[in-house]
């Protein structure tokens, strides 16, 4: 897999550190259980595209938010997490 | 010998020394190991993979069968090297397999006898009871009958080396379309990588009597090669083999850099593992001759026409004196035609087709009809059955065999794209191959020369928007279908490699195999080492007819990575050993060296383990007179290794506060506090310091296994959730030396290093921390403890570490100063009750660890919400506790499981285990740390301690995990 860093180009994936499928907003403690267990736990092992948090943690130490699909490691849009926040 | 007086692209005045099986035989610069071997007139190369039967070389190339051969001796031993892929070296080794004494005369063929007990899923049906028999009897029987060479169980002596390549555009194959593909490529401006597996360029142009331009076929490959010499962009790797297509257009090869060579540079690498990113790749990879399936199609002297046109033309090695061809396309009338040129005597062209002529004149007899048996150990004879169903026996020691063609498509599989069925050309193509590959020639159905040409020239052409050059549309050819000859039985073979007959595909259809994908699991057809790539659509075709179906309807097999078998080595390249990971050293590496620390791995570091004194009996003794030193003196360790995070800003405070389960926000400037973070899931992710150096700026300490997880923790609060957080963090672990200085005496130590700090207890007390400078540099005091005792740690810029350690041995010479290391930082931490790696396991709470009170209820912070369920406070949790034997002269042994006492033992009664164990000078006997249920209520209670592995039990009591100065009135003083 070849990611299209924004701050560091296109880069191999053996340089970035991968965590999963994007979860949701983190809720606040006053949501309660229910909403962190849905953060933390709920995922929809998707076969497709899929919004995944990547870290680039021999670059530029960035989380991106890395569309891809699970069939075929074919990677779509890249982001910086923090501003692509849905 | 069998080899002509000229011709051919040998080169006759280097000779080259070779061995087979021991006996002496002589080649020539150019030929390969099959070639070399037909010329010296070996018949024989190896017995088959389930039946033993006498094999002989069947073709030219990567997809051989047969010639499965080991080369060298001992470590540096290859096996199921496929004969004409290697090339032929001076004093080269080969040695036949799967044969013993000899592959003339091998015991094993008595497995013959038995074949009916190694039809399709005879593993499944034969080896099935009682199981007891599995490993005494029927996996080394297999193992010994069913052996595909051998490995030398020895480390590999050679080096492997590694490349990244990229290009514009990646060409795979030197024949005629492959060539002109590079060529237009090169000629755009292009950059290309041309590889090829062969040593020579030209593919098919070397083995087929064809003119390009008015000039003879190799010879038009050497010119191509020259301009394309001439182009700076261009790259060609001959013997250099592609063998899987993987994501993002990345391609890995395997080239040989030295094999060739009789005597290498010392330090060159064997092979070269490339990883190659190419935009555009063009695979001119040909095509695979298709056998046919008749009965004894795979005695030695039935060979492939494609292979026979290789060994009589490019290398003048004559695999038969006497030949017939059993053929249902015109290539093999273009056999027919080089085998009398070279002056074999063609017996009869066998062409089961009707009708039509074939487009080509025929240079012998030819007799409409089938090859339906074969005779002799090595071919003596053929038995041919006509139209008219009559049969008669040519005399022949050379069978040449062409079924058709199959594209070699498979690396569009490897991406996932199943082949499809064309009816016009009777074979699997690409028609929609993945993003970024393209299949030209052969490889796409055009077999002539010229249409290949055509064909690469404009999609080479049509990929660089040059529609103006792009070739005209190719007419497919009316195609044979593969051809199951009808009446031919169990030694009739589909797949040569794993044994797999006409009978075996037949039989699972029977059984109820009617999927292409079962039948390779039953039957094995396409699983060896060749993919299949001989006789796998022959075996799918006749499943096909069996099922009354389409050969579109039943499909194929994608192939999967690698193409062609792989040595380990080569992935590995340099990543072996020492080398497979990078290793730290810390800052007082060289010190500790001097003093004769002994190192532990711990992750990538090596850090000192103890400090062997004499006097001491064993790494024990050595550790437990450094825990005793920090007890009484002081103690110097390097602690460099824990991750050191800084965290800057307005809101680092704020930060902090949620990453830490108690409070940071209200930590003081000038102070540490020690802080535990949970994951979101709340359970314990890690523990440390957190020390405020300024109002908006604090340096905390990780463990030394987080220290990375850590840091990208803290990148995910503030990049992904918190976004608007006014902080930064950045990793310092590599800035800084940090030093414990461990004991009664090191404030008397530490107040000589730094004589104008005041380091008095009123003025810098317990879980204080300050700066200041050393030696000319920045320096960080912190006064905490993990040993229990009065206790700092000091850090200056990592390049003075090592003059830190000298000064501060220099200076407490007097006061007992006394180096430990990591085993004796155990001791005094499992004597205190700290948990560390042993119960820092992923799944304890803050509660388990007797640090419930900690967690703060006053804020939000990572881990809280999921803490509070119910579960992960529940008075049944395992949590830690002290341990001690009843007999003080017992020594306990970690991981061993905690059962109440008179009760069996067995899982049902596990109440917990041993995380840490340390002889404990102060306590003059073994201690531990364990995990217990409702252990916080058991303080006192007798437990049987058991390790069912090392056969001990012992009784322990249960009790704190503070066995020294619970009060921490040491620290405080
Ligand atoms: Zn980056």
């Amino acid at each position: 897999m070849i990611i299209d860093c924004p701050h560091c180009g296109s880069r191999d994936s053996g340089e970035f550190f991968m965590r999963g499928q994007a979860a949701g907003p983190r809720p606040e403690y006053a949501d309660g259980q229910d909403a962190f267990a849905v953060y933390v736990y709920d995922r929809t092992n998707l076969a497709g595209m899929q919004r995944e948090h990547w870290y680039h943690a021999a670059g530029c130490r960035s989380w991106l938010v890395v569309e891809r699909d699970t069939r075929s490691h074919v990677v779509g849009s890249v982001a910086i997490a923090g501003k692509a926040v849905a | 010998m069998t080899r002509k007086s000229q011709g051919g692209l040998v080169d006759r005045a280097l000779p080259i020394s070779f061995t087979f099986n021991g006996r002496p035989m002589q080649g020539y610069s150019g030929d390969t190991l099959a070639s070399a071997l037909i010329a010296n007139g070996v018949k024989i190369v190896g017995r088959s993979f389930k039946y033993h039967r006498p094999r002989g070389i069947l073709t030219d190339g990567a997809d051989e069968p047969n010639a499965l051969l080991t080369l060298h001796r001992g470590a540096r031993a290859l096996p199921n090297s496929k004969a004409p892929m290697v090339e032929l070296v001076e004093g080269l080794e080969a040695f036949s397999q799967n044969c013993w004494p000899s592959p003339r005369f091998d015991l094993m063929a008595i497995n013959g006898l038995f074949s009916p007990i190694f039809v399709a899923g005879f593993y499944y049906k034969t080896f099935m009871w009682p199981a007891a028999f599995w490993e005494r009897v029927y996996e080394p029987l297999i193992r010994r009958a069913a052996g595909l060479g051998k490995l030398s169980d020895r480390p590999d002596p050679d080096t492997y080396d590694r490349s990244h390549a990229f290009a514009d555009v990646l060409v795979v194959g030197a024949g005629a379309a492959g060539l002109t593909a590079a060529l237009a490529a090169a000629r755009l401006g292009k950059r290309v990588i041309l590889v090829d597996q062969d040593s020579r360029p030209g593919g098919r142009l070397l083995a087929e009597r064809c003119e390009i331009d008015g000039r003879a076929g190799a010879e038009w490959a050497s010119a191509a090669i020259a301009e394309l010499a001439e182009h700076d962009k261009v790259t060609v790797l001959t013997r250099t083999a592609l063998f899987g297509a993987y994501d993002g257009r990345s391609y890995g090869a395997v080239e040989q850099v030295s094999e060739h060579l009789p005597d290498p540079a010392s330090g060159m690498p064997r092979q070269r593992y490339w990883k190659i990113v190419a935009e555009q790749a063009i695979f001119a990879t040909g095509a695979t001759e298709r056998p046919i399936a008749f009965t004894g199609n795979d005695r030695p002297g039935v060979m492939m026409a494609s292979a026979v046109q290789t060994y009589v033309n490019r290398f003048a090695a004559l695999p038969g004196r006497r030949a017939a061809v059993f053929t249902q396309c015109d290539s093999g009338y273009a056999v027919a035609a080089d085998l009398a040129a070279a002056g074999v005597e063609v017996v009869a062209i066998i062409d089961p087709r009707s009708g039509d002529k074939p487009g080509v004149d025929a240079t012998a007899a030819v007799i409409h009809g089938e090859v339906v048996g074969t005779h002799g150990k090595c071919l003596k004879t053929i038995t041919v059955r006509n139209m008219d169903g009559k049969t008669e026996k040519l005399k022949v020691d050379l069978l040449a065999v062409a079924g058709g063609w199959n594209p070699n498509i498979g690396f569009a599989s490897h991406l996932g794209q199943r082949p499809a069925w064309s009816e016009p050309l009777q074979a699997f193509v690409q028609d929609t191959p993945p993003d970024g590959m393209h299949f030209v020639g052969a490889a796409a159905g055009r077999y002539c020369v010229s249409a290949a040409i055509d064909d690469a020239r404009g999609k080479v052409a049509a990929l660089f928007g040059r529609e103006g050059e792009v070739a005209a549309i190719f007419e497919e050819p009316s195609l044979a279908p593969p051809l199951v000859v009808s009446g031919c039985d169990k030694k009739a073979f589909v797949d040569f490699q794993h044994d797999v007959t006409v009978s075996d595909v037949v039989l699972a259809e029977q059984e109820g195999y009617a999927s292409v994908e079962h039948l390779k699991r039953y039957t094995t057809l396409g699983m060896a080492t060749d993919q299949g790539k001989i006789g796998q659509v022959l075996g799918h075709a006749l499943l096909a007819r069996q099922q009354g179906k389409g050969i579109a309807a039943v499909g194929t097999i994608a192939a999967r990575p690698p193409h062609t078998p792989v040595c380990i080595g080569a992935l590995a390249g340099i990543h072996r050993g020492e080398h497979l990971k990078p290793t730290r050293l810390t800052p007082t590496h060289d010190w500790a060296a001097s003093q004769g620390a002994s190192f532990v791995n711990a992750g990538l570091w090596k850090r000192a383990q103890w400090y062997t004194r004499p006097g001491d009996a064993d790494w024990i003794d050595s550790a437990v007179r450094e825990a005793k030193a920090v007890r009484s003196a002081v103690g110097i360790c390097d602690v460099s290794t824990l991750g050191k995070i800084e965290v800057a800003g307005p809101d680092a405070a704020l930060l902090l506060d949620r990453l830490y389960c108690n409070a940071m926000a209200s930590l003081a400037a000038g102070k540490v506090r020690y802080g535990v973070m949970l994951r979101e899931d709340g359970f314990v992710f890690d523990d440390g310091t957190v020390a405020r150096i300024a109002d908006d700026r604090f340096v905390i300490s990780t463990t030394t296994a987080n220290a990375v997880a850590v840091m990208r923790h803290i990148d995910y609060a503030l990049q992904v959730i918190w976004p608007d957080l006014d902080a930064k963090a950045c990793s310092v672990t590599e800035n800084w030396a940090q030093v414990a200085v461990a004991g009664p005496n090191s404030r008397a130590l530490l107040q000589r290093l730094l004589p104008d700090i005041d380091l008095s207890n009123s003025a810098f007390p317990f879980m204080g921390a300050l700066e200041g400078r050393w030696s000319g540099a920045p320096m960080r005091l912190f006064r905490i403890s993990f040993s229990g005792e009065l206790a700092y740690e000091i850090a200056v810029p990592t390049g003075l570490g090592d003059a830190l350690m000298r000064m501060l041995t220099e200076l407490g010479s007097d006061l007992g100063c006394t180096p430990y290391g990591l085993e004796a930082l155990g001791i005094l931490r499992i004597e205190k009750g700290h948990a560390a790696g042993g119960e820092l396991n992923g799944q304890v709470t803050a509660g388990d660890l007797g640090l419930g009170r900690m967690v703060s209820k006053k804020k939000d912070f990572i881990g809280r919400a999921l803490a509070e369920r119910p579960a992960l406070a529940h008075s049944d949790r395992q949590v830690l506790v002290g341990l001690a034997p009843v007999d003080p002269s017992h020594r306990v042994t970690g991981g061993s499981h905690i059962l109440p006492v008179g009760v069996p033992v067995s899982a049902v009664h596990d109440a917990g285990h041993v995380t840490s164990v340390a002889f404990s000078p102060t306590k003059g006997r073994w201690i531990a740390l364990g995990l217990l249920a409702r252990g916080a209520d058991r303080i006192g209670e007798v437990v049987n301690v058991v390790s069912p592995v090392r056969e001990t039990s012992m009784e322990m009591i249960v009790s704190s995990p503070v066995f020294v100065d619970p009060e921490g009135e040491r620290l405080r003083g």
